[in-house]
């Protein structure tokens, strides 16, 4: 029987106080009695909204259900039948807008924790250590190149995989999992958990070939001539934006790829351990209101500043970080700046920077997005002492592709134009999804663009048709 | 993993590494560059191809003992492995025939670097001269290899040691004054000597490309660490060049970019030394 009377089950974290000093993951996740007691909850909906909520459409209240029954090898084969990367996930999807804000119960008693759950299981299957290994079609003799091993391209390779089609997962980087690894830190997403996924695809037979950059190792139409019959393009997003304001350029002032890549897929936190270095001082302004910004200022708690800002133009309520990651950075004691805008960055003789100009803004009418637009208060301008400042208002497109890959349309932006029903470019027998073709989004939008994408280009491999 | 099939210490502080990187080999063009990580705790470091075999399957590279990692890639020998090559990297450098004499100019083991674009400029039938300048004799490279195919070779070097004493300006400057037509001088070496130049050949107004060895991480226009300021608009030196006109880059800005991390390379390079009970730096 389901049980609304139980509340929604918190899950256990590393205290503020412990998990300021270091990077391991903050949620511990649930353990088993937790998660029955959170499984109970669900009343199995003959009509679940949940699912709509879901790009990669899990069965949820099926999953559901059989933790409830103890049966957790069961819930896992369900969720692998959709989700390719459910530890991933149940970690970083922004459920309380997807799955979980369709669940039925989320009005009176709080939604499902569909999220926690999925993660639940990830980990189960992680603590026996087993690892099933989807099975695969008979081969059918097509060769794909998936460009890029983000969330999208992992799925795309994966989906064409199990169907029996020949993968090669090329990626630029010296390690496969796009922002995954570069980007989110391992205090929220342990790098373990994304290399094993990475496992599961070579043990699929996908060829994973690391360090290669399409666009200068090859283009795409040379892939074309080395007998790919299909290319799926899962870039990402590129060239990370600045304000063009005066002083962006000096040193200690990074953009959050940067800053993240050196700290997370470098492992700069344990320099001078490993080579690459980064510096981060005690006062640290992080400039934006994403998720990335919230991963920038808590990793420089945990690399030592004493205080870390958030400057961000808006109010509290227009924060577009995840409400739960939005806690945790105030937990730990981060200090935000709402309605100020930096105007430049100052710095000291050597060319490091030392202060940061902010102008005092107020909320007008609603823009475009809804959102109330960021006025200046004329006359507002003050300092505030910093010694490194993080720049994480978003990404531009990466040219390296689009510019050497005649036929493939662009939009002004230089986002590659793809079909959403299809995943479609341009350019015969190339598909494209995820952040490339959105401007930045999420994993899970990466993913389900890879299943579309995934489920056209089967048909094009089996009908021929364009 | 990629192999090194032939180290040799071309001075004391230069190394030249033939790399088994057969699809770099194939594809590069002069003016693109590698990145390197040598093994799992290494950084990423970029470095000019400065050649490339492709039925060998080999691209050769010159590495100047700096910092931790180039003296630890010092150490490294025929047979032993780098864990990563990425490349090519960067925009080819644009070589067509043209009117006037090319001027190659560089500094230090930035002959290296202009070495496969001033070869190519020969191969389309340009003119080319090259301006080699170093420190002192004992570290004078390539000088035979430029030789062999440019029709003029000048070396300088600080102390006088060998070759004309004096900068690489001072060279170029003569060359300047006589009002011989050239059509550009292309510059590299260390951000300080691409820096001069550029500054005398403005008074000139002859054009001047200079390669920009900014600090790098992946080479792909993803982070950012390589930006630098051209004609007041930031560019991305990994996807954007690393060449662009040199009277436009803004130099100041850059050396201070490139002292970023001062003092952690120092903590790196000491805290090598000591493991390796060596004097390198
Ligand atoms: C710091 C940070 C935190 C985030 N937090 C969240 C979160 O909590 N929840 C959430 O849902 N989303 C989050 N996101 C957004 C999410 O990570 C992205 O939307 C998602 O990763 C996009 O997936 P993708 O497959 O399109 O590409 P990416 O993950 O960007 O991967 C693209 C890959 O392609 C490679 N590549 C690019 N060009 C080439 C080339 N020419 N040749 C070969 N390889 C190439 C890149 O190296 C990269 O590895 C976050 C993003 C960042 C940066
Ligand atoms: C496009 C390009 C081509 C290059 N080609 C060559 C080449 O052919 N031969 C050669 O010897 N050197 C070349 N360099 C420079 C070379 O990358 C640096 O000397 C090397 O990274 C130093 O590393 P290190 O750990 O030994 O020294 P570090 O102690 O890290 O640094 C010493 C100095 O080198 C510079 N530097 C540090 N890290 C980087 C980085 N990631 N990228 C660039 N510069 C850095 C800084 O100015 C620093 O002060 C090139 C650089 C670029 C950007
Ligand atoms: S994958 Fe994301 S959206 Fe789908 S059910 Fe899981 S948490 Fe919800
Ligand atoms: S909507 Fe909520 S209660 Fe209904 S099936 Fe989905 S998770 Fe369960
Ligand atoms: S090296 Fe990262 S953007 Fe150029």
């Amino acid at each position: 029987m389901a049980d609304t009377k139980i509340p929604r089950q918190d899950i256990p974290k590393q205290t503020p106080e412990e998990r300021r000093k270091n990077f391991n993951e903050v949620a511990l996740g649930y353990n088993k009695e937790l998660a029955q007691l959170e499984a109970q909850r669900c009343i199995q909906c003959k009509k679940p909204f949940c699912i709509e909520g879901c790009p990669v459409e899990i069965d949820i209240p099926a999953f559901i259900a059989l933790i409830k029954e103890g049966d957790f090898d069961g819930a896992l084969a369900k969720m692998r039948e959709k989700n390719l990367l459910p530890g991933i996930c149940g970690r970083v999807c922004p459920q309380e807008e997807q799955c979980e804000i369709k669940c039925v119960l989320q009005k009176r008693f709080g939604a499902v924790a569909i999220g926690r759950l999925e993660r639940f299981i990830a980990d189960y299957e992680i603590e026996q250590d087993k690892m099933v290994i989807p099975p695969v079609a008979d081969p059918t003799g097509k060769k794909i190149a998936v460009v890029g091993s983000g969330p999208g391209g992992l799925t795309v390779a994966a989906d064409l995989a199990k169907l029996g089609h020949k993968v090669t997962l090329y990626e630029a980087l010296h390690a496969p999992g796009g922002v995954l690894v570069y980007g989110i830190p391992e205090f929220r997403l342990p790098k373990a958990i994304v290399s094993r996924e990475c496992h599961i695809l070579e043990e699929m037979g996908v060829e994973l070939v690391t360090d290669f950059v399409v666009g200068r190792a090859a283009t795409v139409d040379e892939l074309f001539e080395q007998g790919f019959d299909a290319v799926y393009l899962g870039l990402g997003a590129g060239l990370p934006w600045f304000m063009n304001i005066p002083g962006e350029n000096l040193a200690g002032v990074y953009s959050a790829n940067e800053y993240l890549t050196r700290i997370n897929l470098m492992k700069a936190y344990k320099f001078p351990e490993y080579d690459t270095p980064i510096r981060v001082g005690k006062k640290v302004a992080v400039v934006g209101g994403g998720n990335v910004a919230m991963d920038a200022v808590r990793s420089s708690i945990r690399m030592g500043a004493d205080e870390a800002y958030i400057i961000y133009r808006r109010s509290r309520t227009e924060l577009p970080a995840r409400e739960e990651e939005i806690e945790n950075a105030e937990e730990e004691g981060v200090i935000f700046q709402f309605l100020v805008n930096p105007v430049q960055y100052i710095g000291d003789d050597t060319g490091r920077v030392k202060q940061i100009e902010l102008l005092k803004m107020e909320l007008g009418e609603p823009d475009s997005s809804g959102r109330r637009r960021p006025v200046p208060i004329e006359g507002s301008e003050y300092k505030i002492d910093i010694d490194t400042v993080v720049v994480a208002i978003g990404n531009g497109a990466n040219p390296l592709v689009p510019g050497t890959t005649p036929g493939l349309e662009t939009n002004k932006w230089g986002n590659i134009v793809a079909e959403v029903e299809t995943g479609k470019t341009s350019k015969k027998a190339v598909w494209a999804g995820g952040d490339i073709v959105t401007g930045a989004a999420t994993v899970i939008e990466a993913m389900g663009a890879g299943r579309i994408a995934a489920n056209s280009i089967h048909e094009y491999l089996t009908t021929g048709k364009w | 993993m990629f192999k090194i099939v032939e180290r040799e210490r071309v001075n004391p502080v230069v190394n030249k590494f033939v790399i088994e990187s057969p699809i770099i080999a194939k594809k590069r063009e002069p003016g693109q560059f590698v990145i390197f990580r040598l093994h799992e705790k290494g950084e990423r470091i970029p470095i000019t191809i400065a050649d490339a075999d492709p039925k060998a399957g080999t691209i050769t590279v010159y590495v100047q003992e700096l910092g931790k990692t180039t003296f630890e890639m010092g150490k490294m020998n025929a047979g032993d492995e780098i864990a990563d090559v990425v490349g090519p990297l960067g925009l080819p450098t644009p070589i067509e025939k043209v009117e006037g004499d090319i001027f190659a100019v560089a500094g230090g083991v930035g002959s290296a670097e202009v070495l496969p674009i001033a070869r190519k400029h020969k191969e389309v039938g340009n003119k080319v001269v090259a301006i080699l300048g170093y420190r002192s004799k004992d570290i004078v490279i390539l000088e035979e290899e430029f030789k062999s195919f440019a029709d003029e070779v000048y070396i300088t070097t600080d102390d006088g040691s060998y070759g004309r004493e004096g900068f690489v300006t001072h060279e170029l400057k003569d060359h300047l004054d006589k009002g011989r037509k050239i059509a550009e001088v292309i510059a590299v070496g260390p951000a300080i000597m691409m820096k001069v130049v550029s500054d005398l050949t403005r008074h000139y107004d002859v054009k001047t490309m200079v390669s920009l060895n900014s600090i790098m991480i992946d080479g792909t226009g993803m982070c950012g660490v390589c930006r630098v300021e051209v004609g007041g608009e930031t560019r991305y030196a990994c996807v954007h060049g690393p060449e662009f006109d040199g009277h436009k880059v803004n130099f100041d800005l850059m050396l201070k970019r490139l002292a970023s991390f001062k003092e952690e390379e120092k903590i790196s390079l000491d805290r090598y030394n000591a493991a390796v009970g060596g004097e390198n730096g």
